[in-house]
């Protein structure tokens, strides 16, 4: 007894000395230059690391390390740049054929082939396999058997995929699709290696896949350390030794890393913190659009907010929003004043216009003219839902509520519905109980102007929470989809915003931006149009 | 004695089950679907939902819940597994645990050792400058709330002095604990001063005190046993439920020192209706508080010899 007491003493001794050591040494990620270590904030990702099961940005942040698919989108650009894929052909965009580049290996060894590819979008579509990007497949012929709306599944696999040769797989799709091929650089349409159907549970502790990194140790809930893969057949080979993960329970202990020099990147830089951003880190402070926007959706399920003349109340809500001020003051510039509908990530080309016009401009008079002729404000009052756990949904809703009233100079026209959860808030808007405007976000899945209409505003569409409908709204976006010139289909998209903004089927309140800050020991550190590090160009002084 | 144990450990087992029952059904009846919380802002399936809900068992009867829940725990030492992530919560508890125990024991050292040392002078010399310079002391700890403190440590001794890192590293090494457990034990540590302060003060005038200098015995012996036994039974008693104070209620320290511990994910679990790892983390809270008071009820015995237990 009194040995092990002896012990514990030492071994307390041991660890002060220890610490006492290591705080000199600051980060020990090793030497710099193309060994350097990166480390970089992150949290428990929320699903197992399934390339279909994975729908936030923290496990993303992996798969953008450990996979390459036959697309990949430029970090800059966002422009969809084959990858894997040697030609993706198609005469009638409905039927593609898909050529997958010779010399790809996952970094086991195994060849990527196009049956790589066939099982993993397989496995993603089907009801039993619980991937929450299941939805992604549903364009392919053969979705609604393996994942039916009720009841159990009646086939296996999907009948609009076929491996035609080694390294060619032919894609049946349901209806017309030009820009389908642009979808595929989504990380739900990774291959995946034959590991992972043999032994998923063994794959998802230490997932293989065919990217730029390896994951070298995993450990759940604290941390993953990446290392890079010499192998690597791409062109975008890692720029340094490798990335190490490391969890945080709150992006400001993150940001306190950072400063005081144990960490490299943090890429959410914590609201309390923007205003001492650019005294603690200057320009190693990065402030760029993402493909997100938040927009105020209306519950027309309800018929106070479903009358004939109420486009004139949206659009009047709309103008008596000042979405200057709130980006400045509470955003601190971390949002872009929104004109459209879709993001500026896209780009003119890609069909980013200032639609909206004057219905987005600030100008109380007008505003409070047009909700008179809209028959006003159902009830008098209305209420603006957001959840109140994440995010500073609090701060915004209620600096749009006081600049509807300062407009319409009453009150009580607009106050807050805070919802306990974020599980809550979702039940509730999916369910249809709220009965006023509610916060919406989307947050895009690939950089293409479809992604921003068709899922939220078609009818009946999975994310149309609202339940806006629109037969000239839906006419144009089935004939965009079947349009085979993409400038074209992008025209035929921005018309159909225009009938969105017409009637004003949600309120474009700004565009988010993704931000991120550095140490002084890497350089060349770069969001993606999703606001996701591009981790294989940072560069490790 | 042995009977007395035995009853004990008995009298747990209904407590065990009515405490997990209730925590069962406030998680089920908060609001909001945790699967759907899943899918973020974008439209989920029904069909995935259903799935998964199936999988999980969330579609049967509360009560069929509850006791599928309860069997797993009792026949196979299985918590389920989190909504989340779909890990098993056992390996969820196993993360936990060893770091807010570690953090939990360090803070009680540190809340023992000092809380009691100034606790002893300042009622050996009630009434004088020592006494008053410990009472402001600890008056002013109490006032300050935990999350200021954890700033100003941290602030004052990792970024302006530089002595400690200002969070805790994912190797968790001990070292990094000692500032969190500083703050974690000081509120614990003014009440522990001020309890025993104020017990040995009023002992002090006791009759056996007299007593016991009436019959000359050495002052050591006075203080050492005839005083302190005594006046240790409420400082013992607060001592013991703070154990479990300790470690479930970290939220704030936590958060600030980033420690990944048994506060925080209780929190997260509230947030997120994660309804099994939540049963599972309080379950073992509620073992933890079980054991403890029994311990305390124990140590009365020792410390006081009119308390028998047949």
């Amino acid at each position: 007894m009194r040995g092990a007491t002896h012990a514990k003493w030492a071994a307390l001794a041991t660890a002060v000395a220890l610490a006492a050591t290591a705080c000199g040494g600051g980060d020990s990620g090793g030497g710099g230059g193309a060994d350097g270590v990166v480390s970089s904030s992150w949290g428990d990702p929320q699903n197992p690391l399934e390339p279909a099961n994975t729908n936030e940005v923290q496990g993303g942040k992996v798969l953008s390390m450990i996979f390459r698919g036959l697309k990949q989108y430029d970090p800059k650009t966002g422009e969809a740049k084959d990858m894997l894929a040697e030609k993706i052909e198609t005469t009638d965009s409905t039927n593609f054929t898909i050529t997958v580049k010779d010399g790809w290996t996952f970094s086991n060894g195994e060849k990527v082939t196009a049956k790589s590819f066939v099982d993993a979008w397989n496995y993603g579509a089907h009801l039993k396999n619980n991937q929450k990007n299941a939805y992604f497949f549903g364009q392919i012929e053969g979705y609604d058997q393996v994942h039916p709306e009720k009841g159990d599944p009646t086939a296996e696999t999907m009948s609009g995929l076929k491996v035609t040769g080694d390294r060619t797989f032919t894609v049946k799709l349901t209806q017309k699709f030009s820009t389908w091929p642009v979808t595929l650089g989504y990380a739900a349409f990774a291959p995946l290696p034959q590991s992972f159907f043999s032994d998923r549970a063994g794959w998802l502790s230490k997932p293989v896949g065919n990217g730029p990194y390896t994951i070298d140790s995993y450990s759940k809930g604290s941390q993953m350390v990446l290392k890079k893969w010499d192998a690597y057949p791409g062109t975008d080979k890692a720029q340094n030794g490798g990335v190490t993960l490391k969890v945080y329970t709150d992006n400001n202990t993150a940001y306190t890393d950072l400063i005081a020099g144990n960490l490299d990147l943090v890429d959410d830089v914590p609201a309390a913190q923007l205003k001492n951003v650019e005294a603690d880190l200057g320009d190693r402070y990065i402030n760029v659009p993402a493909g997100i926007i938040q927009t105020l959706s209306f519950p027309f399920y309800d018929p106070n907010w479903n009358k004939p003349n109420q486009a004139k109340l949206r659009q009047g809500l709309s103008r008596a929003i000042d979405r200057n001020q709130i980006t400045e003051t509470i955003f601190q510039k971390t949002r872009t004043p929104a004109v459209d509908w879709t993001s500026p990530v896209l780009g003119e080309d890609g069909g980013f216009k200032d639609v909206c016009g004057d219905l987005c401009t600030y100008d109380p008079a007008e505003a409070k003219k047009l909700v008179a002729e809209g028959g006003g404000i159902p009830g008098g009052t209305m209420r603006i839902s957001y959840n109140a756990d994440t995010g500073s949904h609090k701060e915004w809703v209620d600096a749009v509520c006081n600049s509807i009233n300062r407009a319409l100079g009453n009150d009580r026209a607009c106050v807050g519905n805070p919802v306990g959860t974020f599980a809550d808030y979702r039940n509730q808007v999916t369910t249809q109980k709220l009965t006023g405007p509610f916060r919406a976000g989307w947050q895009m899945d690939y950089p293409l102007i479809q992604n921003f209409l068709q899922p939220l505003y078609y009818t009946n569409a999975s994310s149309n929470d609202g339940k806006w409908t629109n037969p000239e709204f839906d006419k144009l976006v089935n004939q965009a989809n079947a349009e085979a010139d993409t400038a074209k289909a992008v025209g035929i998209f921005q018309q159909a915003e225009e009938v969105l903004r017409d009637d004003m089927g949600a309120i474009p309140l700004w565009y988010q931006n993704g931000s991120a800050g550095y140490s002084e020991r890497v350089s060349n550190v770069t969001l993606n149009p999703f606001s996701v590090p591009v981790y294989d160009q940072i560069k490790v002084n | 004695m042995g009977r007395y144990v035995a009853r004990r450990l008995l009298q747990m087992i209904p407590v065990f089950f009515g405490t997990t029952l209730l925590i069962f059904l406030m998680v089920y009846s908060l609001p909001g679907d945790p699967v759907a919380g899943l899918f973020g802002d974008k439209g989920a399936s029904p069909a995935t939902i259903a799935e998964i809900r199936h999988k999980l068992g969330l579609d049967q009867p509360i009560l069929k819940q509850y006791w599928d829940y309860i069997s797993g725990i009792v026949f196979h030492f299985d918590f389920g597994t989190q909504i989340r992530n779909d890990r098993p919560v056992t390996e969820v508890l196993g993360d936990a645990f060893p770091v807010t125990i570690q953090l939990a024991a360090l803070a009680f050292a540190f809340e023992l050792v000092f809380g009691l040392t100034l606790g002893i002078v300042a009622g050996l010399r009630a009434g004088r400058m020592a006494d008053n310079a410990i009472l402001i002391f600890t008056l002013l700890i109490i006032s300050i709330p935990v999350f200021v403190l954890g700033f100003l440590i941290k602030m004052v001794f990792a970024f302006q002095l530089g002595w400690i890192e200002p969070n805790v590293s994912n190797d968790q090494l001990l070292s990094e604990m000692i500032a969190p457990a500083i703050v974690l034990g000081g509120l614990s540590l003014a009440y522990v001063a001020r309890l025993t302060r104020t017990s040995m003060a009023e002992n002090l005038r006791a009759d056996y005190m007299r007593t016991a200098v009436a019959k000359g015995l050495p002052k050591r012996r006075i203080i050492g046993v005839h005083l302190m036994r005594n006046s240790m039974i409420p400082v013992v008693t607060f001592l013991g439920t703070d154990i479990g104070a300790l470690m479930g209620g970290a939220v704030v320290t936590e958060g600030i020192f980033n420690v990944k511990g048994v506060g925080g994910l209780i929190y997260e679990s509230i947030t997120r209706r994660e309804g099994s790892t939540l049963v599972g983390l309080v379950t073992v809270l509620v073992v933890v508080y079980l054991i403890t008071s029994l311990l305390i009820d124990l140590l009365y015995a020792v410390l006081d010899p009119r308390i028998r237990y047949a």
